[in-house]
């Protein structure tokens, strides 16, 4: 049985201090070698620096080696804890990846212990628990990082390829149909553009412009409750404020920030309430849509004026965070009590105590690290670029086209792995539908 | 034949499935009886006359490296041989032959009176006997009842087959043959699930009536080249070309004006055909701004007075036929000898199969061919010998066989069928191989005479042969990678002549042999490299593999990945409401397709890595007690 060797992170998201990434599988301690050098004696820490390809540091920290099948999953461990946030730890998966390995997938670590016979049968069900609800959590993530015009840009890169393969297919597998497909030259040019297409599309993602990540927390309440300027206190007392893109619409304010290391998408929502002109309730409606998509809603009131029957009107299935505005003018004190928490946008107090409260509680919502659905989908399309250059450069070479088609389904398939499988069957109704196929 | 007997296995059908069934129980040894409804038509091509294609040379040169009929049937029939996609790649070559079809029945039938073990007997089946909800055996049309530890079904179209000509139509399984009515009942009645497809042919017209003066001629290649792997090289007939034509816009006027009585666009014909064979008033509709379509004119045979018109299957009244044949160039005269027809019958779905081609219902059942869901000779022939095999080998409790995607078309074929099913009649094609530049014509030898020795469906000598070959293959290999040649080796011109660029240091041969300009024959006629095999295969194979090594590599690599728990059984029974964790979908589509491994479910469309991670979880908590 030949197993594959996976890496995920291992901290949960955003946890300042240590970060941990953890190796499993046949080659764990040869991957583990090649970042930090000589592996340090099973089961003893040591001090190494982290290094990428070209030999320079990424971070420093200590690491861990368990040799099969003294460890947690029964196969090679190796724990890397570095220091750094997620930019670093991204960088270090990166590595790992570019070295062989293979993220996990959500509970697979458990699933590999549990196969091994290092958790007892009584654990399936607790395991097969972590495996769905790892799933779901990555899925989620996979979808928040999916948003908007990357996605869009994926599915024409997607769609760009199948016309390739349709043309290149049909010739290999139609031959003696006298079918109007391109030549293989005009192919060859299309392979390059869609290179540079697909490399202008890595650029942008990997500058995090186009992935979208974090978790959504929408800000609602009627108007003048002090939801702007709430966001404002957010935002702005936090020096890292990645981007404020223009609103999707007139009335959703998009910004990004994040509180200690967790990525958090903002979105200020027009106030709700009854009534009001056309353009008004449209700006409700969508302020609607948004919070039934959010991970959590921030519903701001005035101090000493709950609004109960607002609050019946906000989709049920998102957790509510009630933040009582305005205590500067109430005098109440500032602080949490359960989903409650007093602050004052104005002065700034309480506002570190509504920090805690939804990093804490947002951060048991995604059990995977949210770069790491980010990291998948660059990784997906770092291998569908080289895939494609492998074609591009079959094709200049002159080498068969079964190697060019090879190599294209390679590429396809890679970014399936973002957009969902092309099957052949998929394939082949489109070949059929282009050509008059058939005698 | 003997009523009183036990047979090891009952083939039903005397086509391309049941004859590759038959003959491949009775080269195992077993105690085979072939049913047919008629023993003339032993191996008849009921629709074009013609063997091989791409992906179909691919499965013939399978079924031959298993010792089966069909490539040295055609070896014998052959009268016209191509080799298709010669100026590509060696994965996607393959060979083609017209067919002599009275010469490939005799060929067929001829082998299978060749086989010791194997009775042939001219009846119908109007029944399946079953017993301890296992099948035993088959009740006949005269009443007979015959018993065997396995039955192989393989009725082709003739279950609940209908002919459409036009507005008539009438109840068939062949032009001219009886459909199989009775076992169609028996068969809806079981807990199997059925559904109809449709495929058609086109009329047949007397060659004296074609002006071939005004054709392009289409010779085939010379030497023509052989299918099987058993041929000795003396057994093609007489070699004849073929002919090309094309429809024209006043042949396709005459199809728009019909097209109300023909019992596709009627709704007459409920059946889904295939998209990639469609009929010519299809291809009319569906490609409005095509003004033409390409017609080869295939002979029937030496002997015969008949060309099938390749290009113009049809199901249009019979005037319309005489009319749109007679608008065509070279067929101004033509006389038809038989009208085209559309024909609907009845198969069971392919997930209710084990891999082995059992059923999942009926055990002790074998189903192959037609039947599935298929089309073409070569599909059925490659399910045949599966099912021949593996009916064998339930009698005798061995393993079943069934190749993997990597191993074999045949495996991709079966796979295909049993995991996703088909909506359409299943043709093969190269791109459904995932691993096609893994399963060519050229090493189906390498890839399938190992388990074909293990199933004894070959003799000694003929094994002896093989390991010959492939120890030759292999020390060539080897000495090809340890052999290196410096530039001091080659005349100073003569490395650039060879290579396109002087050699700059040390490479081995296996390196050289890798660059595209550089022949086997060249680089062994260097002093240092040469004088290599006398066996022009072991050059032609290293020469592929070194062609292809980094993307062999590649693909072997992602075998081995996927390959991980893919074998793994998945009970029949299993409920998948008790499966934790499973989403709703996922649960319906495995309740649907009841994948027999893990990896079939793995490649059911819309399963999720973490679904698979479940069922494993599951299996393992709760592993599936052994098949009785």
């Amino acid at each position: 049985m030949t197993a594959t060797t996976i890496c995920a992170v291992a901290t949960p998201p955003g946890r300042g201090g240590v970060g941990i990434i953890r190796l499993s599988g046949p080659r764990a301690l040869a991957l583990a070698t090649d970042v930090v050098g000589q592996l340090p004696p099973p089961r003893q820490a040591a001090l190494r620096t982290f290094v990428d390809q070209a030999g320079e540091a990424i971070d420093e920290g200590l690491v861990l080696a368990f040799p099969a099948p003294q460890s947690m999953t029964g196969e090679d461990v190796v724990e890397l804890q570095g220091h750094g946030g997620p930019v670093v730890l991204d960088q270090l998966l990166q590595r790992l990846l570019s070295l062989g390995a293979t993220l996990a997938e959500p509970g697979e670590f458990s699933q590999r212990a549990f196969i091994n016979g290092r958790l007892d049968l009584t654990r399936a069900e607790a395991v097969a628990d972590l495996i769905a609800a790892g799933s779901e959590a990555a899925a989620k993530a996979a979808m928040r990082s999916l948003r908007g015009e990357f996605a869009q840009r994926i599915e024409s890169l997607s769609e760009a390829l199948t016309t390739l393969r349709v043309h290149l297919e049909s010739s290999l597998d139609f031959t003696d149909e006298p079918l109007e497909g391109l030549a293989l030259a005009r192919l060859t040019e299309q392979m390059a553009e869609l290179m540079s297409r697909l490399d202008a599309t890595r650029a942008a993602a990997a500058q995090g412009q186009q992935l979208q990540e974090g978790l959504t927390v929408v800000i609602a309440g009627r108007p003048n409750a002090g939801k702007s300027s709430l966001l404002n206190a957010l935002t702005g007392q936090d020096a890292a404020i990645v981007t404020e893109l223009a609103g999707t619409t007139r009335d959703i304010l998009d910004r990004h920030l994040h509180i200690d290391g967790l990525p958090l998408r903002v979105l200020d929502t027009a106030g709700l309430r009854e009534g009001g002109d056309v353009i008004e309730q449209e700006g409700v409606r969508r302020a609607q849509a948004a919070m039934a998509k959010a991970d959590r809603i921030i519903l701001v009131s005035e101090e000493g004026n709950d609004d109960p029957e607002l609050a019946q009107r906000l989709p049920d299935a998102v957790p509510i965070t009630y933040v009582h505005n305005k205590i500067d003018l109430t005098g109440r004190a500032a602080g949490v009590d359960g989903e409650h928490v007093a602050v004052s946008a104005l002065t700034g107090e309480g506002l570190p105590a509504l920090r805690a409260h939804l990093r804490g509680q947002l951060a048991v919502v995604s059990d995977e690290p949210l770069f790491t659905a980010r990291r998948r989908h660059l990784h997906a399309l770092d291998a569908a670029a080289t895939a494609l250059a492998q074609a591009h450069a079959a094709g200049v070479a002159g080498e068969g086209e079964e190697l060019i088609a090879e190599s294209l389904r390679e590429a396809q398939q890679a970014l399936g792995e973002i957009t969902g499988a092309i099957s052949t069957e998929d394939l082949l109704g489109r070949i059929f539908s282009t050509f008059c196929i058939g005698k | 034949m003997n009523s009183e007997h036990c047979y090891d296995v009952i083939v039903v059908g005397g086509g391309h499935a049941g004859t590759e069934a038959a003959h491949a129980a009775a080269r195992m040894g077993a105690d085979t009886l072939l049913l047919t409804q008629s023993l003339e038509a032993i191996g008849q091509m009921s629709c074009n006359p013609a063997i091989g294609g791409i992906g179909k040379g691919h499965l013939v040169r399978e079924i031959d490296a298993m010792g089966g009929v069909m490539g040295q049937a055609i070896d014998r029939a052959g009268i016209q041989f191509r080799i298709l996609n010669q100026t590509k790649g060696p994965a996607v070559r393959a060979t083609r032959a017209q067919a002599d079809r009275a010469l490939y029945r005799q060929a067929v039938q001829q082998m299978l009176n060749a086989m010791p073990t194997l009775t042939c007997f001219q009846d119908t089946v109007s029944d399946l006997l079953i017993e301890n909800d296992t099948v035993c055996g088959v009740v006949t049309g005269l009443g007979l009842t015959l018993r065997a530890q396995a039955v192989v079904l393989t009725v082709g179209t003739f279950l609940g087959g209908k002919i459409h000509i036009g507005e008539h139509n009438r109840a068939g399984g062949r032009a001219g043959d009886a459909p199989s009515n009775a076992l169609a009942e028996r068969l809806r009645a079981l807990p199997l699930r059925i559904g109809r497809l449709k495929t058609g042919t086109p009329p047949r017209i007397d060659s004296r009536s074609i002006d071939y003066a005004a054709l392009a001629v289409q010779p085939g290649l010379s030497p023509a080249p052989y299918f099987s792997r058993w041929s000795q090289g003396d057994e093609h007939p007489e070699q004849v070309p073929c002919h090309l034509t094309y429809t024209n816009a006043q042949t396709h006027s005459i199809i728009a004006g019909a097209l109300h009585r023909s019992p596709m666009y009627s709704g007459e014909i409920d059946g889904t055909g295939p998209r990639y064979c469609p009929s010519i008033e299809d291809k009319v509709v569906r490609f409005a701004d095509r003004d033409s379509h390409q017609i080869f004119l295939e002979p029937e045979g030496l002997n015969s007075c008949e060309v099938y018109p390749n290009g113009i299957s049809t199901s249009l009244p019979f005037d319309t036929q005489v009319a749109l044949v007679r608008s065509i160039q070279g067929l101004e005269n033509a006389q038809i000898t038989r009208p085209g027809y559309a024909i609907e019958y009845d198969y069971l779905d392919p997930r209710d199969l084990y891999p082995s081609l059992e059923s999942m219902q009926l055990p002790g059942l074998f189903l192959a061919g037609q039947i599935n869901g298929t089309t073409g000779y070569e599909e059925a022939a490659a399910q045949g010998l599966l099912a021949g095999v593996n009916a064998v080998a339930r009698g005798r409790s061995m393993a079943s066989w069934t190749p993997a995607r990597h191993e074999a078309y045949l495996g991709v074929l079966v796979d295909d069928l049993t995991t996703r099913g088909t909506k359409e009649p299943y043709r093969m094609f190269t791109s459904r191989a995932e691993y096609r530049l893994q399963l060519r014509e050229d090493n189906a030898d390498l890839r399938l005479m190992p388990v074909a020795r293990d199933y004894g469906l070959i003799s000694d000598s003929a094994w002896q042969d093989f390991v010959g070959y492939r120890d030759a293959l292999d020390h060539e290999r080897h000495r090809l990678e340890k052999t290196w040649l410096q530039p001091h080796h080659f005349g100073a011109d003569a490395g650039e002549a060879l290579l396109g660029q002087p050699l700059r240091r040390e490479h081995n041969l296996m390196a050289l042999l890798r660059r595209p300009e550089t022949t086997y024959a060249q680089l062994m006629a260097i002093p240092k490299a040469g004088p290599g095999s006398p066996i022009s295969a072991v050059g032609e194979q290293l020469t592929i593999e070194a062609r292809y090594a980094g993307y062999l590599k590649r693909q072997t690599d992602q075998v081995a990945r996927s390959a991980r728990n893919d074998e793994l059984a998945l009970p029949a029974d299993l409920d998948y409401s008790h499966v934790t964790g499973l989403s709703a979908e996922v649960r319906e589509k495995l309740t649907q397709h009841r994948p027999s491994t893990l990896g079939q479910a793995a490649r059911i469309p819309g399963m999720t890595p973490a679904a698979v991670s479940l069922l494993l979880v599951h299996l393992r908590r709760d592993p599936p007690r052994k098949r009785a």
